[in-house]
């Protein structure tokens, strides 16, 4: 099978199977002409020519002019006023008057450029010829002599020596960047497989802060939680690091509601502890049905069963909503068992 | 012209002089000489392209004047300025920067709306300008590497934009980039690394946002520069490409000048593009990110979504199903993996490569010039509408929380359509696309043969009645004789002459499969001897049927039977049909033929 190269002349080539490419692929058909130019109005009436004059540049003259209403607009509408346009609502003044301004401004001199050009200039197409790419062979044997001289004078070919060690010198080059690169941050270490949970740790609302107790949190109901030690360590550590692995949510439903766990005894009466992580890509899951007690995840959906130990029942994450043991403290306030019993948060190649 | 037209004497010879001292020193003349009238093809979709082009500097524009204002920081600060609902609320730097550059710069908020507007519409339209290229077959030979920096614009374009809008540090565009970082993180082997590295420890850090500042103002943009440069370059160079029509041929080009037409057009479109997006900017609010809040990881708000060209890679990670593997101590997510980075690099390599796929199964290495309508190359049409029909089904999926709660569909439901309809959908459009294409290739060999419809419908003096037809212009004509009719690659099995047949290899099988899919229908273009047949077949009929009305003006109802033409039922239809029937829709074999070489 031989592919079809480019003849260069329009020809076939022999044993061809595509025809040749000629105006109509079909050389036995003739070629056909450009059509007739039929002359518009602007080139044959001088009036209608001058209205189009003026037209374009009345359009030049909003161009000039939009720049001084621009500058007045700029100066005169306070920043914080706000007005309320019709369909679009309420919205900042400036920001409206000075984009209006600037867009019809710069509409209307490319409206006039194109104005001018499609009336006024000449609109017969014209046709030039295109050029083969492709250099001649007295080019290419030029181009290929000169090469090989070079490569002869260099003596690339002959000194293998020289030319095994450049070879490798040039290999080696990226090397340099790869310990440079190496601090752009530490090791992961341990730090996915740790959050500040521990034995003891209370767990407070998020925002605000507050410790809680069992009957704070009715049935039904969901409370975005953190580790009371979240506060300070974001204030020393300056980060949100540890924000992004240890928020949890609390719900609470009838003792005989909960299907699974995954640890016995991992409530407290009834109020479950699970990450707020999404075992997907990482998501902060907020929307929960009290109903069926299912978590649904924002980003991707993927809906997690609070009832059965957190269990996947739909969408694209794969593993169940990690669970956090939960007790009470001396003074009554929930309390962490310990940190969670795997990491929590996006898959991960180390994770096991 | 106007008649008060005169010699604008100091501008011609202020700009002589410049002209002049310009040519002693760089040779400017000779430059100018050759390149002042050179002619481009006139047509809108060649202006997609330009929408881009004109896009992305206002990109630049805008961008340099938001660098003068924005903060790469995520050092935390708390916010004091001008907007009272987060006043007194800790966030980092880039987002006080961003809502002092929305509330306290004047012109600021105007500024970022044309910047986010024109990146929206800085990919749209370098993705239906893709659309054009391929369709038409712009890519082919000897444009196949302005076609593979096409594929590297749009890859770049779209990481550029989702950077940019993951700057302001918002609590979007902070879930955006958790996403980001969670797909780094499933990475086999080195992602946990990977996302250390890139985001200098665990996410979110506090070097992410400057790493990413300098990648979006400088890096990218460096690069879309140089590319963009090049595929001007490449188009000047080697002259555009021309839709066929009246004297349009492979070897010539034809248009209108560089200068003036042109320089008119194409700068006055750039105020247009520029224009419009101000307006945009005016009027249209777009990523208000005061209403979201600073970005924490510990909240989100519901119905996220990405800018509309992340769309589809949402969609997919959205409607994966939760496939994960666990193993000696390893986990493996392709429910993250294949959507987010396996997918679309597989569908990006094909995009790149298609030009070369198409070569190999067309074995048509010659140049082309003159574009293909998409009727003319039904299967590569096929593909491209079944390659959008899977990216809007993605695209649809990515908005599945949306259309779930506007129209009260179940989420579950919706997924799990989608699903299916992945996988069924893109095959059944290509085959209807296809057929499609065929039946238009029918409709214009019809016109060719037996002229357009006029939709004047005359009694005849027996009574029937019939349409007349006329034949199409020239021009018309021009345009439906274009394009190539292709034999599909055949296996070459001749023996030589001494009786051995050739070595078939594994893919040469392949290939001349893939040719025979290929080309396995299209309807026959008309020869040049069918084409004069069917405009004497139809001088012949209008004679006849003037004969007709004419002697019956006359008093003769039926003056004209004698000679033997129409008057019949039968010949009265053949003016629209019957008389061709034979090479009716006539369709080429699939069967892959033994041909000679």
């Amino acid at each position: 099978m031989t592919d079809v190269e480019d003849p260069g002349d329009g020809h076939p080539v022999p044993g061809s199977q595509v025809e040749p490419v000629g105006a109509h692929g079909t050389p036995d058909i003739p070629e056909s002409r450009l059509p007739v130019h039929h002359p518009r109005r602007t080139d044959i009436d001088p009036r209608a020519a001058r209205r189009v004059e003026r037209q374009v540049s009345l359009l030049f003259v909003i161009g000039i002019l939009t720049p001084i209403a621009f500058w007045l607009e700029y100066v005169y509408i306070p920043r914080d006023k706000v007005i309320n346009v019709p369909v679009i609502g309420p919205t900042s003044a400036s920001n409206f008057f000075l984009g209006l301004t600037m867009g019809i401004g710069l509409f209307c001199v490319g409206a006039g450029a194109i104005h001018w050009a499609k009336k006024l200039m000449p609109d017969v197409e014209e046709v030039a010829d295109r050029h083969p790419f492709r250099g001649t062979d007295e080019d290419r044997a030029t181009a290929v002599q000169l090469f090989e001289e070079g490569t002869e004078n260099s003596g690339f070919l002959r000194y293998k020596m020289i030319r095994r060690t450049l070879i490798g010198a040039l290999a080696a080059t990226p090397l340099f960047a790869l310990p440079l690169l190496k601090d752009l941050g530490p090791m992961p270490g341990n730090f996915l497989r740790y959050t500040l949970w521990k034995k003891g740790e209370r767990i407070v609302t998020d925002v605000s802060y507050q410790p809680l107790r069992a009957v704070d949190i009715p049935i039904g109901g969901l409370v975005s939680c953190v580790p009371a030690s979240l506060p300070a360590e974001q204030d020393a550590s300056g980060n949100q690091n540890e924000a992004a692995k240890s928020p949890v949510i609390l719900v609470r439903m009838r003792p005989a509601e909960i299907k699974k766990q995954q640890g016995a005894n991992w409530d407290y009466e009834g109020i479950l502890c699970y990450s707020k992580i999404c075992t997907h890509v990482g998501c902060p899951t907020a929307l929960y049905e009290q109903k069926t007690h299912q978590l649904l995840c924002p980003c991707h959906q993927s809906t997690f069963d609070l009832s059965d130990a957190g269990r996947v029942i739909f969408g694209p994450a794969a593993r169940a909503m990690p669970q956090l043991p939960i007790t009470v403290d001396s003074e009554g306030y929930l309390v962490a068992q310990s940190d969670f019993h795997q990491p929590v948060g996006p898959s991960f190649w180390e994770r096991g | 012209m106007s008649a008060d037209t005169e010699p604008a004497g100091p501008i011609i010879e202020i700009g002589g002089k410049v002209a002049d001292a310009a040519d002693q020193r760089l040779g400017i003349s000779k430059y100018l000489k050759n390149n002042i009238n050179k002619l481009f093809p006139d047509h809108w979709s060649f202006m997609l392209g330009e929408i881009a082009l004109y896009s992305f500097i206002v990109l630049l524009l805008t961008g340099t004047y938001l660098a003068l204002f924005f903060k790469p920081s995520m050092t935390e600060v708390i916010y004091h300025g001008s907007y009272v609902p987060l006043n007194g609320v800790r966030m980092s730097e880039a987002y006080a920067s961003t809502l002092d550059i929305s509330f306290d710069v004047r012109g600021g908020l105007l500024m970022r709306q044309v910047h986010h507007w024109s990146a929206l519409l800085f990919v749209a339209a370098i993705s239906v300008h893709l659309f054009r290229v391929f369709f038409t077959g712009a890519f082919r030979k000897p444009r196949e590497l302005n076609w593979l920096i096409g594929v590297g614009l749009l890859t770049l374009a779209i990481l550029e934009g989702f950077a940019g809008y993951s700057l302001p540090d918002d609590l979007l565009s902070g879930t955006g980039l958790r996403i980001a970082q969670g797909i780094i993180q499933s990475i086999p082997v080195v992602g946990t690394y990977a996302s250390f590295l890139v985001f200098g420890g665990p996410f979110p850090g506090t070097s992410f946002i400057p790493r990413l500042y300098i990648v979006h103002v400088l890096l990218v943009p460096g690069i879309l520069l140089a590319l963009i440069t090049a595929h001007l370059m490449m188009i000047w160079y080697q002259k555009h490409t021309q839709y066929p029509g009246p004297g349009r041929t492979e070897k010539n080009v034809v248009g209108y000048r560089l200068f003036p037409i042109y320089t008119a057009k194409a700068g006055g479109f750039f105020f247009i593009v520029f224009g419009v997006t101000v307006i945009l900017g005016a009027i249209a609010s777009i990523n208000p990110v005061w209403m979201f809040g600073p970005y924490t990881p510990t909240e989100v708000t519901a119905g996220s979504q990405p800018d509309w060209y992340i769309g589809w890679l949402d969609g997919a990670l959205r409607v994966m199903p939760n496939v994960e593997f666990s193993a000696w101590g390893h986990t493996l997510s392709i429910n993250v993996l294949f959507p987010a980075l396996i997918m679309p690099g597989i569908l990006f390599t094909l995009l790149g490569l298609y030009p070369f796929i198409e070569q190999w199964v067309t074995g048509d290495r010659r140049e082309h010039n003159l574009l293909d309508r998409p009727r003319n190359v039904p299967t590569r049409t096929g593909l491209g509408a079944m390659a959008i029909t899977f990216y809007v089904l993605l695209w649809i999926g990515g908005g599945n929380d949306i259309i779930a709660t506007h129209f009260s569909l179940s989420i579950n439901e919706i997924t799990w359509a989608l699903r299916v309809t992945l996988i069924v959908l893109p095959p059944i459009v290509f085959v209807i696309t296809r057929r499609f294409c065929l039946a238009l290739q029918r409709r214009d060999r019809d016109k060719l043969l037996h002229g357009y419809e006029t939709g004047t419908i005359v009694r005849l003096p027996s009574g029937e009645f019939i349409e007349l037809h006329a034949p199409v212009s020239e021009e018309e004509r021009a345009k439906l004789l274009a394009g190539v009719r292709y034999q599909p690659i055949a296996l070459d099995t001749t023996p030589d002459e001494n009786g051995v047949a050739p070595k078939v290899t594994l893919l040469d099988r392949a290939r001349a499969r893939m040719s025979a899919f290929y080309f396995g229908e299209q309807v026959a273009k008309p020869t040049a001897e069918e084409l004069d047949h069917g405009a004497h077949h139809s001088a012949e009929l209008a004679a006849g049927y003037a004969r007709q009305l004419e002697a019956y003006e006359n008093g003769h109802p039926n003056g004209s039977g004698s000679d033997g033409h129409p008057n019949g039922s039968h010949d009265g239809a053949a003016d629209g049909h019957a008389g061709e029937s034979a090479e009716e829709g006539r369709v080429i074999e699939a069967s892959p033929r033994p041909t000679q070489h």
